[in-house]
């Protein structure tokens, strides 16, 4: 709850800080220091320690896919790679421990159903692992690799830069790894400290030739990796690793495809865009919800959903009609993802397609009036580049 | 003999009747053991198969194998209690391994070693309240509450690695600075056998040999990397020959004075300056890989009572002591309340020490001077990163 009310205490203070005060003095050349000093009249809420939570918005049931089954987000995985297994024939799941199951038993039954050698153990390698898959897909099987958490996928980034990412191109389109696809628990757990939390996406997204897709919930986990694992460019999926067991929804049984490359706008809205991918989007959910609450703010919610290659018409599009983004993720703030989307948007905004209207907080009614392009400038500006990071303390 | 009796009438009061025979006993003071004869790859002659063991050296093996065992332990039902939290891997079953290394090597040798490292850290010279302490998380622990389990370090020792085989390249540059500062000093860089399939191990291999450099490689194999066992994830599970032209040794992990013998050959061959060699030490650990293991899926529990039974270290040791008369269970047996003693203390220690205070969470991050803010999770929390 402390985290999501973090957030929303800081669209509170922004508020309250009072159009005129921060905002005057970021008039002049950029952002001043003085912009960013700010926040040591709210330092001591600020750096209490915050506990995070955050609550899972399941989607509501889908009825186009037919059939549907309870599933968390792990069985959702399952069900997604038993359907590839069972389509086709050259599929085979290679990674640590995926034979007993896995050790988030995302692989659970699919050795019994389908045979040793479709899906078997590697041993401790990973750049082996990486590599050993680019092999199989290049071969034109389908290899469906797991690492068994992001933080170990290292040794593999030169395989997968350097190998999988450039084989289409360097060979004149005579070979290619598209049917190669690395999935990977990602993401905070809240113990998992330095080596089983992180969110690597930033990396990868620097590389042209892969695609990188994280899902927020089962139902969108296994469209997505049904896609990834059809899609003819090799893919890493990573999987919040948080949303194992905490996310349950109801999936449908039968395979259905959701297209890469195509953000989700979750939730209309007028006052400002909220883009987030895998577990934040359930943060900025409920904060929005708070927002509109609160504030009479009213959020629209995109789930990227792809990192790579992202959608920007869609994002660029929300902000036409808001003229404010915010962008929350669990990695870094420096060279984190938020930063492309930023410095993309904003290009968009100087070349005139995203117009320069943005509107004014007014303290009183909490209603929006027109104003200057100044202000309006700066406040894209403000809202722009934000990272948030759940902090935990014990959980 | 006078010692002894010195001892007794310095004792303490309560110490019951039976301190006054045990002091009068004549033990002896050393006796001389057989030992399992290593395999050898690559080499004419291995480690003597008989050993002296002096009394003193005896009791000090036996009380440092039942501190390490102990800390295991009271770290089990720390984390049990909640207390510890994070991840945790113990090494009970695995003592004869440390505490047998470090009566081979001297203080000024370098050790590394990857996240199974709690025994590493006591022997190489950390008390157990630090040791405890940073696994709790409190500031009196030996990296300040900010390490954890898997990131200990104490001096000539390196840790304490999570990433399994990255300390391996690792532990070659340490002893390439061994070589290059000329002070006769070796390296023991430890991985288990998991780990002996990762790539950079070979890199390292490669690297050592090729520039002669004083490394003792070390493989504990416990016969399982995590829940695989070795036949499932290596193509040679002799992982003393894995260094192929490095020589080799296979030796009883869970004989200490095998451990011990081994060890003082394998540092004799690296100081002579014939370059690297590989030890491959056949150990057994009792707990699952981590605390979120129950460690009884891949093996059964007819296997771990079998070790136990049979080849439990400290027992081993124990055993022979008592029957040649170097100590008696007596002695032993209050040996072993001494140890309770201290890890009960510890444990206190480890649960009431503060916390680090919120102010060092960006500490460190860099070298820097002066003093630099680092953003947190938004960018308006500030942390000071001092150095």
């Amino acid at each position: 709850m402390a985290a999501v009310a973090a957030f929303a205490g800081w669209l509170l203070r922004l508020r309250a800080a009072g159009a005129d005060g921060p905002w005057r003095r970021l008039c002049g050349a950029g952002l001043s220091r003085g912009f960013l000093q700010s926040a040591s009249a709210y330092g001591a809420a600020a750096q209490r320690r915050q506990v995070a939570h955050f609550t899972f918005q399941p989607d509501p049931e889908p009825v186009e896919y037919g059939q549907t089954q309870k599933m968390n987000l792990f069985q959702a995985v399952t069900s997604a790679l038993d359907n590839s297994l069972a389509k086709d024939p050259t599929a085979v799941i290679f990674g640590e421990d995926v034979a007993f199951g896995g050790v988030f038993r995302c692989t659970v039954g699919l050795r019994d159903k389908y045979g040793k050698d479709r899906v078997f153990n590697t041993p401790l390698c990973e750049q082996g692992i990486v590599g050993f898959g680019i092999g199989i897909a290049v071969t034109g099987a389908t290899a469906i690799a797991e690492i068994q958490f992001a933080d170990y996928i290292f040794p593999a980034f030169d395989q997968i830069v350097n190998e999988a990412a450039k084989y289409r191109y360097r060979s004149g389109d005579l070979f290619n790894c598209g049917s190669l696809t690395i999935r990977s628990p990602w993401g905070c757990v809240g113990h998992g400290a330095l080596y089983h939390s992180q969110s690597p996406e930033a990396f990868f997204a620097h590389c042209p030739g892969i695609k990188v897709v994280v899902p927020r919930s089962p139902f969108q986990a296994k469209g997505l990796l049904l896609s990834c694992i059809e899609d003819k460019n090799p893919c890493i999926f990573f999987e919040p690793k948080i949303l194992y067991r905490a996310a349950v929804e109801q999936v449908p049984v039968e395979p259905y495809n959701i297209p890469l490359s195509q953000a989700e706008v979750i939730q209309e809205g007028s006052d400002v865009t909220l883009v987030a991918w895998g577990t934040q989007v359930h943060v900025i959910r409920e904060v929005a919800a708070m927002a509109q609450e609160k504030l009479g703010v009213s959020c629209e919610v995109i789930d990227l959903r792809t990192i790579l290659p992202w959608d920007v018409d869609t994002v660029c599009k929300s902000v036409i009609k808001t003229g404010r983004l915010l962008v929350s993720h669990e990695a870094p703030l420096t060279g984190g993802f938020a930063s492309e989307i930023s410095s993309t948007v904003q290009y968009y905004r100087t070349q005139g397609h995203v117009p320069n209207k943005a509107k004014r907080w007014n303290l009183k009614k909490g209603l929006l009036q027109g104003s200057s392009k100044e202000n309006g400038h700066l406040l894209l500006k403000m809202f722009c580049m934000t990272g948030q990071r759940i902090q935990r303390t014990k959980c | 003999m006078l010692a002894a009796v010195s001892r007794v009438l310095s004792g303490v009061a309560q110490k019951p009747a039976s301190r006054v025979l045990v002091a009068s006993r004549h033990f002896a003071n050393d006796a001389t053991f057989e030992i399992k004869k290593c395999d050898l790859h690559r080499l004419e002659e291995g480690p003597p198969v008989t050993t002296v063991l002096t009394r003193e050296d005896g009791l000090k093996y036996y009380r440092m194998m039942q501190t390490v065992r102990r800390m295991e332990l009271k770290a089990d039902q720390l984390y049990k209690q909640k207390i510890i939290r994070g991840f945790c891997h113990l090494c009970d079953g695995q003592e004869a391994c440390c505490v047998g290394l470090e009566a081979g090597i001297n203080p000024t040798d370098h050790l590394i070693t990857a996240y199974r490292a709690h025994g590493f850290t006591f022997t190489r010279g950390l008390s157990v309240r630090e040791i405890l302490a940073e696994l709790t998380g409190r500031r009196g622990g030996c990296a300040k509450g900010k390490g954890g389990s898997m990131h200990m370090y104490a001096k000539n020792f390196y840790g304490g690695n999570g990433i399994v085989g990255a300390q391996v390249p690792l532990g070659a540059g340490i002893a390439l600075a061994c070589k290059y500062n000329g002070k006769d000093e070796v390296c023991l860089t430890l991985y288990g056998d998991g780990a002996a399939n990762q790539g950079q191990i070979f890199e390292a291999y490669n690297m050592a040999a090729l520039w002669k450099l004083p490394c003792i490689f070390i493989c504990e194999n416990n016969r399982y990397g995590m829940g695989t066992s070795v036949e499932r994830a290596a193509a040679s599970t002799d992982y003393y020959k894995r260094g192929d032209f490095i020589p080799g040794l296979r030796v009883d992990g869970m004989d200490i004075l095998c451990v011990r013998e081994a060890t003082k050959f394998a540092a004799a061959y690296c100081r002579s300056g014939k370059g690297p060699i590989l030890m491959e030490l056949q150990t057994y650990r009792y707990h699952g890989h981590s605390m979120s293991d129950p460690g009884v899926s891949y093996r059964t529990r007819e296997e771990i009572q079998e070790v136990r039974s049979k080849s439990d270290p400290i027992m081993l040791l124990k055993d022979r002591m008592v029957n040649s008369n170097l100590a008696s269970v007596e002695e032993l047996k209050e040996i072993d309340v001494e140890v309770r003693k201290e890890i009960e203390d510890a444990a206190q220690f480890a649960t009431a020490d503060p916390e680090p205070p919120l102010e060092e969470l960006g500490y460190h991050i860099y070298c820097n001077d002066p003093p630099f803010e680092v953003r947190g999770a938004n960018q308006w929390i500030k942390f000071k990163s001092i150095s």
